[in-house]
């Protein structure tokens, strides 16, 4: 056999024909329930992204300066001699995270795109179902980042009060965000192989969240009123949170036909 | 529950894509220990019929048994004894060898993780590399780790899509070592090729497809 | 169902000539006049599209769970007539509105819900056609969650605001209106069944089309 010196000059590519005595047939770790499984699987997937967008801080970048970007252009719509027009905070608000989440959602798919790496954690032995809630959270994480730009900078701006009511406030912009995301996730995932899928997004994603953006919006309104609706934010907030249950069981049971084709 | 088997078996196995057809009435077993070879030219059903293996697409018609388990079935433990490597290579850019290693690793729930990344990155020769990001190596680095990340919880099928495009030399040696290494330890392995000086010696059964069929 | 073509396509017809009459006798409505005799149709339109829009969603869950390629045939043709009397109903309707309220479109319940449900539709038609292979299963996904989503939609528009006629408007018609009514929503709703079946039966010769093909081709 001829002497073989490889590119990175490292002869161990030669030996490589003897596998390593002491690692037989792997053995998986220690064997637990199918609910932590399913729980680290979700972690595994999420840490992944997460750790993936820390290195690159593309996506995390992008989307605040759209986020950005998309406030300032409604600025100039709705602002009529230097006072912003009533109620235009609130949706302007949820527009723009509708808008934002839109955009991020497609380039995080983007990502698995390249080098095909959604096809590998298909094929892994992860639940089918622990792989979207994975990249859902994934996906609400960096929405929160966005949104803890974009709702001081809309507070601000507008000159609209959104820290008064701050629990009931958080609690729309979370169940809203993760009802947005939900479907969001779903259909980004499922386009990742279709064609026009860039343009196919925003067409499937925001009709089918209305619901959203209609409750998000006179939710806010309702706590930016002079004298703030409290049971009507409520109210709306209870909708959402019905909301987001309906559909993430929906996209959980809807995840494996899917995206098997 | 674990999931093994020791045959791989495609009965009358057909798949359309509304007017195409891509695999019509194929039927091939594959036993453990064996290489086989799919040759064929571009378009001829080569992918297709890999990807059916990997559960990634269900037949049209026809079966595919994993020993006396149907993907079906057998659910998510099944995908742990099977290991792919696309053309794609199925590796992130954005993180290191050693990272991406890792990460599959702790999907397939293996144990002694750190020793399995360390010999395997030795394997790929690229212990020396093993924090840098995937984004700055060579095509044939990204091969040598895309093997391994495929190979690294030792599955029981083993399905590959054209591997030696794009070696150099030496690199088609230590991948047919690898594979020879690999048959040893009662794999099944499929590739596909359509280059068949490089599977010389190597195969212990090559099937031919063409439009679809097996010749 | 294929003997049946003809004998109910030829009642509908006869149905469809005789309506104008019975909506001509009919009583004139108090505060509307003549305009309010849209109703008729309109609203016999909005039930059979939320008919063709329940058979898609329900086609569409059979095809993405049961994988039986007859209910993405009916979830297909189902989304085509929603597509289609969706169109009648949203044309209609400002047609009437601006005539008994002076506008030609209110965000109401009702119509928010069913503008948004023709949306989705046609998205879901859209998707059919330009995303590619393998799209079927998604636009079945889309279908699903369209169907879904519609009750959420009226709920929070219905809190919202409202203008439109509540649905309780029918069992509150004049006895002379309720004639004419159910009347024209059978006429509707046996033209869709045909439209549907005829449509069903389309997809159904092109998947054999496809087959012959591929077994003409394929050996």
């Amino acid at each position: 056999m001829n002497r073989v010196i490889s590119k990175s000059g490292n002869r161990a590519i030669a030996d490589s024909a003897d596998k390593p005595a002491e690692l037989d047939r792997p053995i998986t770790g220690v064997p637990d329930s199918p609910i932590t499984r399913f729980i680290r699987d979700v972690w595994l997937v999420c840490r992944k992204d997460l750790l993936i967008e820390a290195r690159t801080r593309e996506i995390l970048y992008t989307t605040i300066f759209f986020a950005v970007a998309c406030v300032l252009v409604f600025a100039f719509g709705f602002v009529r001699e230097g006072r912003p027009v009533q109620d235009a905070a609130a949706g302007i608000l949820w527009i723009s995270i509708a808008f934002s989440g839109t955009l991020a959602l497609g380039r995080a798919f983007e990502r698995e795109r390249q080098g095909e790496t959604l096809r590998a954690l298909l094929i892994a032995p992860i639940e089918r179902p622990a792989l979207y809630l994975g990249k859902l959270l994934g996906i609400l994480i960096l929405l929160a980042a966005v949104e803890a730009l974009v709702v001081p900078l809309v507070a601000l701006m507008f000159q609209a009060a959104l820290f008064d009511h701050a629990a009931l406030m958080l609690g729309l912009l979370i169940a809203g965000t993760v009802g947005f995301a939900a479907v969001g996730t779903l259909f980004a995932a499922m386009l990742v192989r279709a064609r026009s899928r860039d343009v196919m997004l925003p067409v499937l994603l925001y009709p089918i969240t209305v619901p959203v953006i209609i409750a998000g919006v006179r939710g806010t309104a309702a706590l930016l009123m002079p004298e703030a609706d409290e049971p009507m934010a409520r109210a709306w907030l209870s909708m959402l949170v019905f909301f987001d249950v309906v559909f993430l069981t929906l996209a959980l049971w809807t995840f494996e036909p899917v995206m098997t084709e | 529950m674990i999931v093994d088997f020791e045959q791989l078996q495609f009965v009358e196995v057909t798949r359309t894509f509304g007017r195409r057809r891509a695999l019509n009435r194929v039927s091939l077993t594959a036993n453990a220990g064996t290489i086989t070879a799919l040759l064929g030219h571009n378009g001829a059903g080569k992918s297709t019929l890999l990807s059916i293996a990997a559960t990634l697409l269900e037949p049209t018609a026809g079966s595919i048994r994993y020993g006396d388990h149907e993907a079906r079935t057998a659910g998510s433990a099944l995908r742990s004894q099977i290991g792919m490597l696309g053309h794609d290579l199925y590796l992130y850019s954005e993180l290191s060898a050693a990272e991406n290693l890792r990460f599959f690793a702790k999907i397939y729930r293996l144990d002694r993780i750190e020793r399995r990344i360390d010999a395997a990155l030795q394997r790929a020769g690229l212990s020396e590399r093993r924090d840098d990001q995937v984004a700055g190596f060579s095509r044939g680095m990204r091969q040598r780790l895309a093997l391994e990340r495929a190979l690294i919880h030792e599955p029981r099928l083993l399905l590959l899509d054209e591997p030696f495009t794009g070696l150099d030399e030496a690199a088609r040696e230590a991948l047919r070592a690898r594979l020879g290494g690999a048959r040893a330890a009662g794999a099944i392995v499929l590739l596909t090729t359509h280059d068949t000086a490089a599977i010389e010696s190597l195969t212990d059964a090559a099937v031919s497809l063409v439009e679809g069929q097996l010749q | 169902m294929k003997k049946l073509f003809v004998p109910i396509t030829v009642l509908a017809a006869l149905m469809f000539a005789y309506a104008p009459f019975m909506i001509l006798n009919a009583p004139y409505e108090s505060t509307m006049g003549l305009v309010q005799k849209i109703f008729y149709f309109h609203a016999a339109c909005g039930m059979a599209m939320f008919a063709a829009a329940f058979v898609s969603g329900i086609g569409s869950a059979a095809f993405l769970f049961g994988r039986k390629p007859s209910a993405d045939r009916m979830a297909v043709a189902g989304a085509e007539l929603t597509s289609i009397i969706g169109l009648i109903v949203l044309v209609t309707g400002p047609l009437w509105a601006r005539k008994a309220w002076g506008v030609w479109w209110q965000w109401d319940a009702r119509l928010t819900s069913t503008l948004v449900m023709w949306m989705i539709f046609n998205a879901y038609l859209l998707l059919r056609r330009y995303g590619g292979p393998g799209s079927d299963r998604l636009a079945a996904a889309v279908a699903l969650f369209g169907m879904a989503n519609v009750p959420f939609v009226y709920w929070s528009v219905n809190v919202w605001r409202t203008l439109h006629p509540k649905t309780s408007v029918i069992p509150s018609l004049q006895p002379g209106m309720r004639g004419p009514f159910w009347f024209c929503v059978a006429a509707f709703l046996l033209l869709f069944t045909v439209l549907l079946a005829l449509r069903t039966e389309l997809e159904k010769r092109r998947q054999q089309l496809d087959e012959l093909y591929l077994a003409v081709e394929g050996d």
